[in-house]
């Protein structure tokens, strides 16, 4: 009998099984491995050569001011803490009242600044109070939120609070003493990155919200200049756009209005993020069952109640991961602003490279700066993620 | 006629409605043009395009249309969108062999692989395509060896802080006469196509597959004849050499050409390889399994049934991404590539002219994407599923 030949089958677990089933299954996988391993170890190698001895990892420590506020006057940076001690309260709060929605996004938080404070503590930087501070902050609002009544409402307030107060705090004001005014001219680095993607993003969803609704408008008018905004700004380069608003804005507002350059570029990029926003939205809107406005309807719900109150609700739940996904891109393009000479991230960069001691460091200054970028969306992603499984908006 | 009936009636609201839309916009409009005349005025300034016309002189580095410094301001501009069209349609070819491996090499079998292609694709849409640019430029581009020293690829292609140096072909006098014998088979093709059709509508039965065989033997016969009357090569293979202090010969792609070709090619990549690899994955598994029953091997599985399938979805998207490249060459002007919106912020700058530069370069881009997607949108419907 043949059976009684066979041998034993060979090992279907275990190291070796793993590597045949993965790496060498048949003998095109094995060149392909081989082939794959071999180019690997001839990138890395030199890699890892030049970053321990070519390198100057040096002009990343000497300016890392630089990188994360840019010209912002050093005595005021407090404020900056200020803000992250805020935002971690909020976390934290957050956290306790929502539990799972907000848990990524709080222990994110959490990481980096324990993150942080360690690098700080092995580098002797005199920052890592303030990172333990913060962690500090986070886990006692975390406390508080979860024993505290209404929290719900407290937690919304905050965040609703928070942006004009980070706004407040960074831009100062001449009526509070102890916040004199910075001038916006010195924003810059991580911070200017940072704000002009929270702005891009949430001043630009009312008008995405208006111009969806717009192209779904029965009014042919309405509908028809909703579309063409839409298309237009769709079709045309971001940097146009920017360049649109830095160099048309002054000429378009009367002769006594100058807005700052950081103001022309947040214009520029809610005209920008408006027309994608609103095809986000659109997105949401089709997914809303006939039945609900029928129903709406049957409840005596005019058209307006109908949308306030029964469709955007519904709609915005629904593009959530998408509303995550443009927060993203729109912090990737905010490295634009360079262009048209605001000192973000990357026109950071390139002062320095400016800089004559640090004269050739182009790949350290720009590998920090991708290594920047690269870290904040791999958090965001993980935090964004956390909360669409939470409301159950990822899968349906 | 009621009067209550009249402000309740919906049809009368709607009109109501685009009227006070129309008249805010109109407002709008007017508030903004009186702003503008004012400004203009303050400034001396008068809009108009009578400056299209004079003298650019400002010289541009890499040119496929002649071009000097005497030629007027619209030239300078010609040249910027021919380069943007350059550096797109090449870009495009490339990011789509690319995206197409690095999408099937995440679904490989092989754990190497399929990690390498995740992290390439992890890395680079997580970071700002303008760092990437100027890493490729500044960062490596302009840190290649000196002539002298340059690294050899097999090709032979030439790797220098001057630009990288391909073989290149050059037409010799019997290209002419060669191009019409190519033109000549490739409508034979047509033709053949024509033919057999109208003999399938005809004939009751279906046509003998070795018909299609015409579809070789009578372009290669034309060829044929052609290399019997020519045979003269129309083209001469020019490698590049050393000669002196610079490469002679070849092809010469400049370091910001080729930064930026590289970094769009690599950063579009990554997003199409997502596009692929999802609708690769959209094909249902049972599709795989027929077409593994019926005897079809692993790649014939892959070429006649998935691919075919999973391109009708990635087309739509992947018709985005091809606009995305066409945009996102616009950030040239961050390492010197003097594409359209580079050199239109050069004649803006030396005439001042924003309004007329910022319409040129709106509705340039705005035709070149309307374009693109023209082209995606006649070829998606092409390959859509036809139901019955």
């Amino acid at each position: 009998m043949a059976a009684l030949e066979m041998k034993p089958p060979i090992t279907t677990v275990g190291p070796l099984a793993w590597l045949r089933k993965n790496l060498f299954s048949n003998w095109c996988n094995a060149l392909l491995t081989i082939l794959a391993i071999w180019i690997l170890y001839s990138l890395i190698t030199p890699a890892v050569a030049w970053s321990r001895t070519e390198a100057r990892w040096g002009v990343i420590e000497a300016n890392l001011t630089l990188f994360m506020v840019g010209q912002y006057p050093r005595d005021q940076v407090w404020r900056v803490w200020l803000t992250i001690y805020l935002l971690a309260g909020l976390l934290g709060l957050s956290w306790g009242v929502w539990k799972n929605a907000a848990r990524g996004f709080a222990f994110i938080a959490l990481g980096a600044g324990a993150g942080f404070a360690l690098v700080s503590l092995f580098f002797k930087w005199d920052v890592w109070t303030q990172w333990v501070i913060a962690d500090a902050i986070l886990l006692i609002f975390y406390l508080i939120g979860s024993r505290l009544p209404r929290g719900a409402s407290f937690a919304a307030l905050g965040w609703l609070l928070y942006f004009p107060a980070v706004f407040l705090l960074v831009a100062g004001s001449g009526r509070i003493a102890s916040l004199p005014p910075v001038e916006m001219s010195a924003w810059g680095g991580l911070l200017l990155t940072l704000l002009l993607t929270i702005v891009g993003n949430f001043g630009s969803l009312p008008l995405g919200v208006l111009l969806a609704l717009g192209r779904r408008s029965k009014l042919p008018l309405i509908k028809y200049f909703c579309i063409g905004y839409i298309e237009l700004i769709r079709g045309v380069p971001l940097v146009t756009v920017l360049y649109m608003a830095d160099i048309l804005l002054p000429l378009f507002l009367s002769v006594d209005v100058r807005p700052d350059r950081v103001i022309r570029a947040m214009v520029g990029f809610i005209l920008f993020e408006a027309a994608y926003q609103a095809e986000n939205v659109r997105g949401g809107l089709q997914s809303i069952n006939r039945g609900q406005y029928e129903a709406a309807h049957a409840l005596g719900l005019n058209g307006t109640l109908t949308t306030i109150f029964i469709i955007l609700p519904q709609a915005l739940r629904a593009v959530i991961p998408a509303l995550f996904n443009s927060f993203i891109s729109l912090f990737k393009d905010t490295s634009l602003v360079a262009i048209i000479g605001l000192f973000d991230v990357l026109r950071v960069s390139r002062t320095i490279l400016a800089q004559s001691e640090w004269l050739g460091t182009h790949r350290e200054v720009f590998l920090f700066a991708f290594f920047i970028y690269w870290g904040f969306n791999l958090a965001f992603t993980y935090g964004s993620r956390r909360v669409e499984e939470a409301l159950g908006v990822s899968k349906r | 006629m009621n009067i209550k009936a009249f402000w309740r009636d919906i049809r009368f609201l709607q009109i109501l409605a685009q009227i006070v839309f129309i008249l805010a916009l109109v407002l709008t409009a007017g508030y903004l043009y009186a702003n503008v005349t004012e400004n203009l005025a303050r400034q001396g300034l008068t809009v108009g395009y009578g400056f299209m016309k004079n003298p650019a002189s400002f010289d541009i580095s890499e040119s496929y249309i002649p071009y000097e410094a005497s030629d007027s301001y619209r030239r300078a501009l010609e040249v910027g969108l021919v380069n943007t069209i350059v550096v797109t349609v090449v870009g495009i070819l490339l990011t789509t062999v690319i995206g197409i491996l690095a999408g099937v090499a995440r679904l490989s079998s092989n754990l190497i692989i399929r990690q390498f292609a995740a992290a390439y694709v992890g890395v680079i849409r997580n970071t700002p395509l303008v760092i990437q640019l100027m890493f490729w430029y500044f960062g490596v581009a302009l840190q290649l060896p000196a002539v002298r020293e340059a690294i050899e690829l097999p090709g032979p292609t030439y790797l220098t802080q001057r630009g990288i140096y391909i073989p290149w072909a050059e037409a010799t006098e019997t290209f002419p006469a060669w191009r019409t014998y190519i033109i000549l088979a490739i409508l034979s093709i047509f033709i053949i196509a024509f033919v057999l059709q109208l003999a399938r509508k005809r004939s009751s039965l279906p046509l003998s597959p070795w018909w299609n065989l015409l579809y070789f033997f009578i372009p290669v016969f034309i060829i044929w004849l052609g290399a019997a009357i020519q045979p003269a090569p129309p083209l001469n293979q020019i490698i590049p050499e050393l000669a002196g202090l610079n490469f002679k010969g070849g092809f010469r792609l400049t370091p910001e050409f080729a930064a930026l070709l590289f970094g769009l090619v690599l950063y579009t990549g990554a997003f199409i390889a997502e596009i692929v690899r999802a609708g690769i994955q959209a094909v249902a598994k049972g599709q795989v399994e027929a077409a593994r029953s019926l005897g079809l091997s692993t790649s014939q599985t892959l070429r006649l049934i998935v691919f075919p399938q999973a391109l009708r979805i990635m087309i739509p998207p992947v018709t985005s991404q091809y606009l995305n490249l066409a945009k996102n060459s616009s950030l040239a002007i961050a390492i010197g590539y003097p594409d359209l919106f580079s050199i239109a912020g050069t004649v803006f700058n030396q005439t001042g002219a924003a309004i007329e530069i910022i319409v040129v370069m709106m509705l340039s881009y705005l035709s070149l994407s309307l374009f693109t997607s023209l082209l995606m949108n006649i070829y998606n419907n092409r390959i859509q599923l036809v139901e019955r």
